[in-house]
């Protein structure tokens, strides 16, 4: 040995029990997926601010807009057309003299409420569609896939167009409409998750403890498809708001005196020359709840599944 | 290779029957037909519903609008007393395809150099400015833009005539709204795709082969994140439609999107069914291309018909 | 210090971190270690252990975005690697040194022919035309053992299966007869059969090209019957080196023990004998000051965690750093399932 050691207290030498040196190293409870995510979510400055505006847009929206004005988005006052932003009329008059800031927050109310409906839908016909294919497999699988692919080939702006016209236009037609098209995403992710997670350890210990399928999919796989379900809906949510907003522009959503933001900044442009305010504030509403639904959503699948990243 | 377009048109055709089908029978199902008229004699009713063959038993009626529509055939117009509906389509065409296939072609270049420059140069300023066109253009659809750009570039800037179309220039401005979002989905996209490609192993071992940079971007780089830019052009193609018909709306250029505006508001039904089945066969014609072309440059799908 | 002739490579104090959001992780913090000319040094360590930020490193490969470099050095040629420019450097990779990856499914390049893939390193490094460049791809992949070679080099990677592929890489790493090749894991994805297949074709090449081989793995089984000597890496660290014989029969270390006491041996009932480590290794974003396997040593003492221990020198070629064999410490036998090995 030519190793030189140096003199050391030989009380270092007393040998110790292991688990005294691994209880300091240990560094701290394990963190769980949704806290995780939290943790990862607010590292995300533009996610947390859109949060920020879109609960304080849902707010205005609903309850400030309507409740510290004196007016009504309907009434008309033909005295008091066009008359630009006062301290009386915040956001001005339209053309048949209505309170154009009450009128907007109405329409955000519709696109809010529009996104949301298109959620629920994408959530009872997307989610339920995908989970029954991926976890049955086998035929019916199939078949169902098959359908999706048929249904991938109709261009579903066109048909919820079609849909308008035929069926009295209003919310719970633009609705459906939106709805009953927009699923098939959904259905092909949550039914891709399925089949990744059917034969995992859980979701078979789980079966072979007796659980009935319904158990089995409701308790474990679900549960474990959340994350890839929330983002997914983060970005059903803009698109519903763009397909109401396109077809109330085209004229076939929501028919007066209702407003919506599509149709507002639809009368809005055709104003542009003289009384451009009335495009403005319309548009900047929509592409604030835009904006902020997106960036949202990318934050949220950059927090929720960083592998999927894009 | 040969399964794989059969199956993949097989499944495009069944689309198209679909969407045919479903106009039919809600030609049927339509609230008033021009002809519902009271004004009119039941006289006249009678000669008109028989003039339109709307008379027979509907399964017959079904077989004749299927077999004309599979000839090109879509009826006649409503209300420009019978012209053929086909015809008034073919005849906007030109218009509305140059506009969009102009603004393709320009958010492609812009898009990809964005999108490339973000990548190369990931975490930079110019990542971010690549981000930040990616959200505003898809959040910032083009029925806003539209009547920003006439406001900012037409009427106070007077650079571009905000409506009509008389000449090259007047189509400039629907083009540009119409290329935003095509801008901002290829730049995220191809951004998204290189950063991936460029963290893959085989990148890593074209770099341990000791190729130089350039080298390693242009042959294996560019190349991988390239093939899946073809999975774009579908979705375009439906934006493209549906963009056209606010976009010529504002700038009031006489294209299909349009006519199709018109014919909702005056209640051409055959007008816009008609419209609906072009559009559709369009759509399912690029969903078909774009299938097609992605087998032929992507050789797992060349050569056995299915993606690992 | 003088290169000794006999060594290709010397590293010395090797320092390698990289910043995440969670802080630095420092997944090399000091490694040392002589590659000789015509030997096979295996470098083996459990998963995290930082070998292959190692191997990278040493060919410039690691994502510059997030890697930072603290220090050391790896002397080849009289140059140090980690200070050439990146154009240098590029004459080196290939010709000077190659690697071989851990997973040959995603080591090719999916949409280029085989033999583009092979040709490209011929047609840069030894300027080769592309007629040229064909036929020796042609040749190494008969090298390599794939039959048919004149078909195989116009396909492309998903015609290939998994272990046709890795010979495909070796191919490529070998095609400029490189003085080093550093093999990360390259049979760890493979099936039994297989791997043995290319172990042998890797020990086959190595003495027709004669070149020296860097074997990363965590299978002690393949150490033992492929490589001259073999260093053992543990959270960034090496705690104990040597030749293949002394380690194995001799080792120094309760880590290693531990090592040893995990690998199946060939002649026992394999379903008593395993014994894996319990515990799992530190943190590498803010790793222990002292030795790092106190955590899981049943033998800590206590001034195991304060500070990491001088390595011992046993012989010529082997030493370990272990507090055990500090004068004052107590003596210990390693246990009887690793002293059965003696
Ligand atoms: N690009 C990187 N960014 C951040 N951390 C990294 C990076 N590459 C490696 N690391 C970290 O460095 C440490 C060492 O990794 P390394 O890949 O060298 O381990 P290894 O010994 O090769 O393990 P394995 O046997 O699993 O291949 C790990 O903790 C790893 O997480
Ligand atoms: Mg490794």
């Amino acid at each position: 040995m030519e190793t030189r050691h140096r003199e050391l207290d030989p009380r270092l030498f007393e040998s110790v029990e292991i688990d005294a040196y691994e209880g300091e190293r240990i560094a701290g409870p394990p963190v769980g997926f949704w806290k995780d995510s939290w943790v990862r979510l607010k590292k995300n400055r533009g996610a947390l601010i859109s949060l920020a505006v879109l609960v304080l847009v849902f707010i205005v929206a609903f309850v400030i807009g309507p409740l510290i004005s004196t007016h009504s988005p309907y009434d008309q006052n033909m005295t008091q057309r066009y008359l630009g932003p006062t301290s009386d009329y915040w956001f001005g008059t339209d053309k048949f003299g209505r309170d154009m800031w009450t009128r907007v927050w109405a329409g955000a109310r519709v696109s809010l409420y529009i996104g949301l409906l298109a959620a629920l839908l994408d959530i009872f016909v997307g989610v339920v569609y995908g989970a029954v294919s991926g976890y049955l497999g086998g035929r019916v699988d199939d078949v169902m896939q098959r359908i999706i692919e048929i249904l991938n080939g109709i261009p579903s702006l066109i048909i919820a167009i079609l849909a308008m016209i035929v069926f009295n236009p209003g919310i719970i037609t633009i609705s459906i409409a939106i709805g009953l098209t927009g699923w098939t995403f959904m259905a092909r992710i949550v039914r891709g998750r399925m089949i990744q997670l059917k034969d995992q350890e859980f979701a078979l210990a789980s079966r072979s403890l007796g659980a009935s399928g319904f158990r089995v999919v409701w308790k474990h796989l679900i549960p474990n498809s959340l994350g890839l379900i929330v983002i997914n809906l983060m970005f059903t949510i803009p698109s519903a708001i763009f397909a109401e907003a396109f077809l109330s522009f085209i004229g076939l959503g929501i028919q007066v005196p209702e407003a919506s933001l599509g149709s507002l900044i639809s009368d809005g442009a055709g104003e542009l020359r003289f009384h451009p305010y009335l495009l403005w504030l319309p548009s900047i509403v929509f592409c604030l709840l835009m904006i902020c639904f997106n960036l949202l959503g990318d934050g949220l699948r950059d927090a929720l599944d960083p592998k999927m990243r894009k | 290779m040969l399964r794989y377009v059969a199956r993949r048109t097989l499944y495009m055709l069944l689309a198209l029957f679909v969407i045919i089908s479903v106009t039919f029978f809600i030609s049927k199902a339509l609230p008033g037909t021009p002809f519902a008229d009271d004004k009119l004699t039941p006289q006249i009713r009678k000669q008109l519903y028989e003039k339109y063959g709307l008379d027979e038993p509907i399964l017959v009626q079904y077989e004749k609008y299927m077999l004309n529509v599979a000839q090109g055939d879509l009826g006649n117009s409503f209300y420009f007393e019978s012209r053929p509906v086909s015809q008034m389509i073919l005849q906007r065409l030109p218009v509305s395809m140059f506009i969009g296939v102009q603004a393709v072609i320009f958010g492609l270049v812009i898009g990809m150099v964005l999108g490339i420059v973000a990548a190369l140069r990931h975490n930079t300023l110019w990542d971010t400015l690549a981000v930040v066109v990616a959200v505003l253009g898809v959040s910032v659809p083009s029925f806003v833009l539209g009547p920003i750009l006439q406001y900012w570039l037409g009427l106070k800037l007077g650079w571009f005539p905000i409506a009509f179309f008389e000449s090259w220039i007047y189509s400039v401005l629907p083009s540009l709204a119409l290329s935003v979002f095509v801008i901002s989905t290829v730049a995220r996209f191809i951004r998204t795709e290189m950063l991936e490609v460029m963290g893959q192993d085989y990148i890593t071992l074209a770099k341990a082969k000791g190729l130089s940079g350039l080298a390693v971007i242009l042959k294996h780089v560019l190349r991988n994140a390239l093939i899946p830019l073809v999975t774009v052009m579908a979705p375009l193609t439906i934006y493209l439609i549906t963009g056209s018909l606010v976009v010529e709306q504002i700038f009031a250029v006489p294209g299909i999107g349009e006519q199709f505006v018109q014919s909702i508001v005056v209640n051409d039904y055959s007008m816009i069914l008609g419209t609906t089945i072009f559009f559709s066969v369009l759509f399912i014609l690029a969903l078909l291309i774009q299938d097609i072309m992605y087998g032929i440059i992507d050789p797992r799908i060349r050569i056995s018909g299915a993606k690992e | 210090m003088a290169m000794n002739n006999d060594n290709i490579l010397e590293v010395r104090d090797l320092r390698i971190s990289f910043g995440t959001y969670a802080g630095e992780v420092q997944a090399v913090r000091g490694v040392s270690f002589d590659l000789r000319r015509r030997e096979t040094l295996a470098i083996v360590g459990e998963s995290g252990s930082g070998k292959s930020v190692t191997a990278k490193s040493l060919m410039r490969l690691l994502p510059e975005a997030n890697t930072i470099f603290k220090g050391g050095e790896a002397i080849f040629d009289g140059r140090d690697l980690l200070k050439l420019s990146e154009k240098q450097m590029q004459r080196v990779r290939g010709p000077k040194i190659a690697m071989v990856f851990q997973d040959p499914m995603t080591s090719l390049d999916p949409t280029m022919k085989v033999g583009n893939q092979i040709s490209e390193s011929l047609r840069k490094h030894l300027g080769m035309s592309r007629a040229k460049a064909r036929e020796r791809s042609v040749e190494l992949l008969k090298l390599v053992g794939i039959p048919n070679a004149e078909e195989r080099v116009k396909q492309y990677p998903h015609q290939f299966s998994g272990g046709m592929r890795q010979r495909v890489v070796i191919a490529i790493a070998l095609a400029c007869e490189p003085q080093i090749l550093i093999a990360d894991e390259p049979t760890t994805a493979l099936d039994v059969t297989i791997q043995a297949q290319i172990l042998d074709l890797l020990r086959e090449l190595q003495e027709k090209i004669g070149t020296s081989v860097i074997l990363i793995t965590h299978d002690l089984g393949v150490v033992a019957s492929v490589a001259d000597r073999i260093a053992v890496m543990y959270a960034g660290k090496i705690v104990e080196m040597g030749t293949v014989r002394e380690t194995f029969y001799d080792p120094q270390m309760p880590y290693t023990w531990g090592l040893l006491a995990s690998i199946p041996l060939p002649t026992a009932d394999r379903s008593q004998d395993l014994i894996p480590i319990p515990g799992s290794p530190p943190d590498m974003s803010d790793p222990p000051k002292g030795c790092p396997f106190t955590a899981r040593c049943p033998y800590a003492m206590r001034v195991c965690p304060t500070e990491f221990p001088e390595y011992t020198t046993f012989s010529a070629e082997h030493k370990a750093a272990c507090w055990l064999h500090h004068p004052m410490a107590p003596n210990v036998e390693p246990p009887a399932r690793v002293g059965g090995t003696r």
